[in-house]
């Protein structure tokens, strides 16, 4: 499941995963092409911290913290929440929780990782800040734990020395552009949420969730203070997973969602553009 | 100041949650309740976050070209664009409704 959501994530991401997926099942796959995957993982991902970059300074943040955030926190998505946060006014602490709730994915692909890897206990605490989305689904895609250790390493290597110069880059961008929105740049920010969430949505449960927090997080916004109503909209998770149980209880033995075919980004725009109409679904 | 105390919490928090995962001996994460619910906490919290990033505009709710540019992310990733362009559509078509409606 985890690692359903971590090639999924991934494969919102980049294309280039798509290559590393293609290839499986060839048993003794050779050093090279584990390094040519990492490789093509790494730097398609690591330019978008050219994204960040903008959003970050573009939401006012100074040059010194917004490279501070790509060193230090160096998972996408919890960085460009937060600095949405901060743009909107919320206060710090709220800001972090949400930046730090979408995070708690790491600990699961760590949790993969730490038997995939099996690394020396000393080494740990250097790989931990590597374990994201990317590096997660390029390991689990190798064959041997050989390859799967390169690929880790690879990645990593690659997409944290790109990520956090395509940083610099967007944010001394932004600030010899000066008025970000006239170019249209704060659209990035919820294109680069949108672009991770619509291969998580292949479910009817991930749909209902999705849909439920659509309604809390923009409903809430008028009256809660900044940053809360996305913290809020977070209870869809447990809802729809407690809705689920109980109806699996009332005698439908297969009453999982049932994954279907791949039109689920096609739902993911319905779903984000079907808020006035509430949950679409 | 406010800024880099969040950077400062966020940094820890986000960390220590990968070395748990890492350190943690196997069984602890295990149960899938557990499972189930780290895998849509993200899908809540990334909807809620699109959501607001592209209707809000501080308290208020507004209609705005970010919707646009959000649509055209959509149509973008439905014809499986790669993560850049999808980024770059939403951006230029942002761009394009506000500089042709003023």
């Amino acid at each position: 499941m985890t690692e359903q959501t971590g090639l999924a994530a991934t494969e919102a991401t980049e294309a280039t995963v798509q290559t590393v997926e293609t290839r499986g099942g060839d048993g003794a796959k050779p050093e090279g092409a584990v390094v040519r995957d990492a490789l093509g993982v790494g730097v398609a991902v690591g330019l978008s911290g050219f994204a960040f970059g903008v959003t970050s300074a573009g939401s006012g943040l100074g040059l010194l913290q917004t490279c501070a955030l790509s060193l230090l926190v160096f998972t996408g998505a919890s960085q460009f929440a937060l600095v949405g946060a901060l743009a909107a006014g919320g206060n710090p602490f709220t800001a972090a929780a949400g930046a730090f709730f979408l995070g708690v994915r790491n600990a699961f692909y760590g949790l993969r990782l730490s038997q995939l890897l099996a690394l020396p206990r000393a080494v740990r605490p250097f790989a931990a800040q590597w374990v994201i989305d990317e590096t997660t689904a390029v390991a689990l895609a190798q064959p041997t734990r050989r390859a799967a250790r390169i690929g880790f390493t690879v990645t990593g290597l690659s997409l944290y020395v790109l990520w956090n110069l395509t940083t610099l880059l967007g944010a001394l961008g932004a600030e010899a552009i000066g008025d970000t929105g006239a170019w249209g740049l704060d659209a990035a920010g919820p294109a680069v949420f949108l672009a991770l969430l619509a291969p998580m949505l292949r479910t009817t449960a991930e749909r209902a969730v999705a849909g439920i927090a659509v309604v809390l997080g923009l409903g809430l916004l008028p009256v809660l203070p900044a940053g809360v109503p996305v913290l809020v909209a977070a209870v869809a998770a447990p809802v729809v997973l407690w809705a689920e149980g109980r109806r699996r209880a009332d005698d439908r033995p297969d009453g999982q969602g049932k994954t279907d075919d791949r039109r689920d980004g096609g739902e993911a725009g319905e779903s984000e553009e079907g808020e006035e109409g509430g949950e679409g679904r | 100041m406010n800024v880099w105390i969040a950077i400062g919490v966020t940094a820890v928090g986000c960390y220590a949650v990968k070395l748990i995962g890492l350190l943690v001996p196997e069984g602890v994460l295990e149960r899938p309740l557990v499972q189930r619910l780290a895998a849509l906490l993200p899908v809540a919290l990334l909807a809620a976050l699109t959501a607001q990033q592209t209707f809000a505009d501080g308290h208020v709710l507004v209609l705005d070209a970010r919707a646009a540019g959000l649509a055209a992310a959509a149509v973008a990733l439905l014809l499986r664009a790669p993560f850049l362009l999808v980024v770059a559509a939403a951006v230029v078509v942002t761009a394009g409704v506000r500089a042709l409606t003023g």
